[in-house]
C-alpha cells in the first residue's frame, strides 16, 4: 500500500482506513455534543427562569421566541431535541461509531474491518441522518416535539402538536441512524470472530472489545426491531394507516411494547462500551490485572441476554396488564446482580493496585462512583409499586443522566484521553484535563443530584413550567440552583473543547505506548499507519499482565515473546500456546 | 434528614408503596455508602509510591460468589415485597362506593359522575371540568379514559399514577384518608399545552359530598327546565318517538 500517493480525499475523507472513519464518527460526535449540550441549557432556563426571556433568545426567529421567550411548543422541540440528539448522534456514534471502529482492530490485532467499504458508507450514513436530524429544526413548525419516545397518538397525528414535517424528518433521521448501525455491527461482528490476531482467544481480549462485540451483537438484534416500528409511525403519519391509533382498530400500545424493546437494549449500547474502556484504563493505571477477567465477560454477556426480558418496566403504568408488571419486575431486579458483579470487580481490581492518578484515571474512577449513583437509583423504579409515584418524574430524569452522564459521558472522556495519543501522536494537556475533570464532577452532581429530590417530591418531567403547579412552587429555587449549576457545567466543558483542540495544534510526540499498557495498540505507531502493522502481531497472553513477579516492568505486552510465567487465569482455561 | 422524606401521603395506599420506598432507600444507601467509601478509600490506601509494585492477581473465586449471592439475595427479596405491594394496589379492585369516569383531552380532564340514575353517559350525568370531588373514607373507582392523545392521570399525595390511553379504559381505585384540596396533574407528554392541564381534586366528608352531588342534580335540573320553549321542543321532538 503506497500510503503517500492517496490522494487527501481518499485519505481524510472518503478513507476505508477504520482508524480515520474512527474518528470521523468522533467529530461527527463531538459536534452535535455541543448542540446537544446548548440545546440542553436552554431546556434549563426554562425551568429555572420560567418568566424570563432567554439570554440572546432575541436573536432567535421571533416565532420561535416571542421577545426573547421560550414557548412552550419550542420547550417540547428543546427537550425531545436534547434527547435524540445525545442518544442518537452522541452516545452511540461516539462509543461504537468512534471508539468502535478505532479499537477493535487495533486491540485484537488486525489490519482493517472485515467490510471496509461498508464501513465508510455506516460513516456517511450516519452523517447524513445527523443531518436530516438537525435539518428538522427549519423547516416550516419547527422540530419533533413528542420527547425522544415519540409516543403515538401524540406523534402520529400532526394535529395534535402542530409540527408537520419535522416530526416526519424526526423518524426518517432516526431510520437512516439506525441503518448505520446495523452497518457498523455486522462490521465489528465479522471482524472479531474471525480477524483476530494469531494467539488472540477470545478470553485474551481486552473488556473493551468483549464490550463492543457484544454490543454490536444487541445493536444487530435490536435495531432493526425500531426500524419496523418507525416505518409504521411513518405510514400512519404519511399514508393514513391505522397502526397506532384505535380509530382505524390500531393499538396505542404496540408501539410503546416495539419502541422499548429497541430501546432498552440501546441502553445498554449507551452503556457497556464505556464499561469495556473503564475496565481497560482502570487496570492500566493501577497497575494491575483486572480482578475477575472472566466474571466481567460474563456480566457483560449477562446483561445484554437480560436487556431483552426487561422492556416492560418502561410501562408499569401504561395501562399493560399488571401481572406482566411483576413479570418484568423480576427480570429487571436480575439485570442489577451483573451489574452489582462489575462494580465490586472494578473495586477489585483497585485494591493493592498501585494507583497513577491520571485525567483518563480520575475521569474512569468517577465512571465507577456515579455508575453506582446511576444503577442503585435504578432499583426504586425497578420496584413496581414505587414507580407508580416516581414514573415520570424528575426521579427519572436523575437516574438517566447519572447512568448516561455519570456513566457513559465520563467514560468518553477517559477513553478519549486514553487513546488520544495513539488516535493523534499527541497528548492531551493533563493540567487543563484534571480541572476539567474537577468541575465537570462538581457541576455534574450540583445538577442531577437534587433532581433525586424534586422527584420525590413529585415535581413531573416534560413540564414547561412548573411553576404553574402549587404543590411546586416551593422547589423552584431548587430548579433555580440546577439551572446555574447547569450553566456552570456547560461553561467547563469549554476547558475541555481548549483541551482538544489545542492538543490536536501540538507538535506530534509519537509515543508508541505513552501509558505503559499490554494492549495490542500500543504495539504499533501513534498514529498507526494504514493497515496497523507491517507484520501482525502475535499475541501470547492475556491483555492485563501488569506488576508481573519476575518481570522487570510493571507491564507486560500482550506481543512479548520469551520467558514469563503463564497468568493462572491463562493456565486454568487456555492451552497454552508459546512460540 | 427532613430531605429523604417523601410528601405528605393521603391514601390507602400511600402507606404502601411509602413503606417500599424507605426500604429500597435503606438498602441501596448502605450500598451507595459502603461502596463510594471503599472506592475513596482505595484510592487514598493504593496511591502510588515510588518503589511500591502492585499486587499480582487476578480475582479471587470465592468473592465472585460471595458478592453475586449477596445482592442477588436482597434483590430477590426486594422483588417478593414489591410483588406483594404490587398486588395489594393493583390486585383484584375492591369492592367500591362511588364511580368516576375520568376523560383526559388535550389539555383538561373531565370529571363524569352516574347522576340520579346512577348511569353513565344519560342526560343526567353531572360533567365537570378540572374539578374532581371525593368523598373521605370511601372507596371510588376511577375509570380512565383519553379522547385523543396519551395523558397521565397523577395525585402526587394520593400516590396515584395510570396512563390514560386512547381506545381502552383503565379501572383504577381509589379510597382517600383526609379532606382537603390537592393538585392533579398530568404526567404523561400530551402536547404544548401539557404543563396547564391541571386540575383540582376536593375531598370532602361525605354528607358534604352527597350536598354537592345533589346541588350538581338541581343545577342540572333547573339548567334542563330553563331552557327557552324552542330548545325544549326540539329535545323533546328528538327523544319522542315519531307519532
Amino acid at each position: 500500500m503506497s500510503e503517500h500517493r492517496t490522494p487527501f480525499i481518499r485519505k481524510y475523507i472518503f478513507s476505508e482506513d477504520h482508524k480515520v472513519i474512527g474518528i470521523q464518527f468522533l467529530f461527527m460526535s463531538l459536534l452535535f455534543m455541543i448542540v446537544g449540550g446548548l440545546l440542553a441549557l436552554m431546556v434549563r432556563w426554562q425551568l429555572g427562569y420560567p418568566d424570563r426571556p432567554m439570554p440572546l433568545g432575541t436573536l432567535f426567529p421571533e416565532s420561535l421566541m416571542p421577545e426573547g421567550h421560550i414557548g412552550p411548543e419550542l420547550y417540547n422541540m428543546l427537550f425531545t431535541m436534547h434527547g435524540s440528539v445525545m442518544i442518537f448522534l452522541v452516545i452511540i456514534p461516539n462509543l461504537t461509531g468512534a471508539f468502535g471502529n478505532f479499537l477493535i482492530p487495533l486491540m485484537i490485532g488486525a489490519k482493517d474491518m472485515a467490510f471496509p467499504r461498508l464501513n465508510m458508507l455506516s460513516f456517511w450514513v450516519a452523517l447524513a441522518g445527523g443531518t436530516v436530524m438537525a435539518s428538522s429544526f427549519f423547516v416550516e413548525a419547527g422540530a419533533a416535539s413528542t420527547g425522544w419516545t415519540a409516543y403515538p397518538p401524540l406523534s402520529a397525528v400532526a394535529e395534535f402538536t402542530g409540527v408537520t414535517r419535522g416530526q416526519t424528518l424526526w423518524i426518517i433521521s432516526v431510520m437512516i441512524v439506525g441503518t448505520s448501525s446495523i452497518m457498523g455491527a455486522v462490521n465489528y461482528i465479522t471482524t472479531i470472530v474471525n480477524m483476530r490476531a494469531p494467539g488472540m482467544h477470545f478470553f485474551r481480549m481486552p473488556l473493551s472489545v468483549w464490550a463492543l462485540f457484544i454490543t454490536a451483537i444487541l445493536q444487530l438484534m435490536a435495531t432493526p426491531v425500531l426500524a419496523a416500528a418507525l416505518g409504521m409511525l411513518l405510514f400512519d403519519r404519511t399514508l393514513g394507516t391505522h397502526f397506532f391509533a384505535p380509530v382505524g382498530g390500531g393499538q396505542v400500545l404496540l408501539w410503546q411494547h416495539l419502541f422499548w424493546f429497541y430501546s432498552h437494549p440501546a441502553v445498554y449500547i449507551m452503556i457497556l462500551p464505556a464499561m469495556g474502556f473503564v475496565s481497560d484504563i482502570l487496570a492500566t493505571f493501577a497497575r494491575k490485572p483486572v480482578f475477575g477477567y472472566k466474571a466481567m465477560v460474563f456480566s457483560i454477556i449477562g446483561i445484554a441476554g437480560l436487556g431483552f426480558i426487561v422492556w416492560g418496566h418502561h410501562m408499569f403504568q401504561s395501562g399493560m396488564n399488571p401481572a406482566l408488571g411483576t413479570a418484568f419486575m423480576v427480570s429487571t431486579m436480575v439485570i442489577a446482580v451483573p451489574s452489582a458483579i462489575k462494580t465490586f470487580n472494578w473495586l477489585g481490581t483497585l485494591w493493592r493496585g498501585s494507583i497513577r492518578f491520571t485525567t483518563a484515571m480520575l475521569n474512569a474512577m468517577t465512571f465507577v462512583s456515579m455508575f453506582i449513583i446511576g444503577g442503585l437509583s435504578g432499583i426504586f423504579m425497578a420496584s413496581t409499586p414505587v414507580d407508580i409515584f416516581i414514573h415520570d418524574t424528575y426521579f427519572i430524569v436523575a437516574h438517566l443522566h447519572y447512568v448516561l452522564f455519570g456513566g457513559s459521558l465520563f467514560g468518553v472522556f477517559a477513553a478519549l484521553t486514553y487513546w488520544f495519543p495513539k488516535m493523534f501522536g499527541k497528548m492531551m494537556n493533563e493540567t487543563l484535563g484534571r480541572i476539567h475533570w474537577a468541575l465537570t464532577f462538581l457541576f455534574f452532581n450540583l445538577v442531577f443530584f437534587p433532581m433525586h429530590y424534586i422527584g420525590m417530591q413529585g415535581h413531573m418531567r416534560r413540564i414547561y413550567d412548573p411553576t404553574q403547579y402549587d404543590f411546586l412552587k416551593p422547589l423552584q429555587p431548587i430548579n433555580e440552583f440546577m439551572t446555574i449549576s447547569a450553566l456552570l457545567l456547560g461553561a467547563a466543558q469549554i476547558l475541555f473543547v481548549v483541551n482538544f483542540v489545542w492538543s490536536l495544534a501540538r507538535a506530534k510526540t509519537g509515543a508508541r505506548n505513552p501509558w505503559q499498557a499490554n494492549t495490542l495498540e500500543w504495539t504499533t505507531t501513534s498514529p498507526a499507519p494504514h493497515g496497523n502493522w507491517d507484520v501482525i502481531p502475535t499475541v501470547y497472553r492475556g491483555p492485563y499482565e501488569f506488576s508481573v513477579p519476575g518481570v522487570v516492568e510493571d507491564y507486560l505486552p500482550q506481543d512479548r515473546s520469551g520467558a514469563t510465567i503463564p497468568s493462572p487465569l491463562e493456565a486454568a482455561v487456555l492451552k497454552p500456546t508459546r512460540a | 434528614m427532613r430531605w429523604l422524606r417523601l410528601p405528605e401521603g393521603v391514601s390507602t395506599i400511600s402507606p404502601t408503596i411509602d413503606q417500599m420506598f424507605y426500604i429500597i432507600l435503606v438498602v441501596t444507601g448502605v450500598a451507595f455508602v459502603v461502596t463510594e467509601v471503599v472506592l475513596l478509600w482505595f484510592a487514598f490506601r493504593y496511591r502510588g509510591k515510588p518503589g511500591v509494585r502492585a499486587h499480582y492477581t487476578h480475582g479471587n473465586g470465592r468473592l465472585e460468589v460471595i458478592w453475586t449471592v449477596v445482592p442477588a439475595i436482597m434483590l430477590v427479596f426486594l422483588t417478593f415485597a414489591s410483588r406483594t405491594a404490587w398486588n395489594k394496589i393493583k390486585g383484584s379492585i375492591p369492592p367500591t362506593d362511588e364511580t368516576v369516569v375520568v376523560t383526559g383531552s388535550q389539555f383538561n380532564w373531565e370529571f363524569r359522575y352516574g347522576g340520579a340514575d346512577g348511569q353513565f353517559d344519560t342526560t343526567d350525568d353531572i360533567i365537570t371540568s378540572n374539578d374532581m370531588r371525593l368523598p373521605v373514607g370511601a372507596k371510588t373507582l376511577i375509570r380512565l379514559r383519553s379522547k385523543d392523545v396519551l395523558h397521565s392521570f397523577f395525585l402526587p399525595y394520593h400516590r396515584l399514577k395510570q396512563d390514560a390511553v386512547p381506545g381502552v379504559t383503565i379501572d383504577v381505585w381509589l379510597e382517600p384518608t383526609k379532606t382537603g384540596i390537592y393538585e392533579i396533574a398530568c404526567a404523561e407528554l400530551c402536547g404544548f399545552g401539557h404543563y396547564s392541564m391541571r386540575g383540582l381534586l376536593t375531598v370532602m366528608e361525605p354528607s358534604e359530598y352527597r350536598a354537592w352531588i345533589e346541588e350538581q342534580e338541581a343545577a342540572l335540573q333547573a339548567a334542563t327546565a330553563g331552557e327557552t320553549p324552542e330548545e325544549a321542543g326540539e329535545s323533546a321532538a328528538a327523544t319522542a318517538p315519531p307519532a
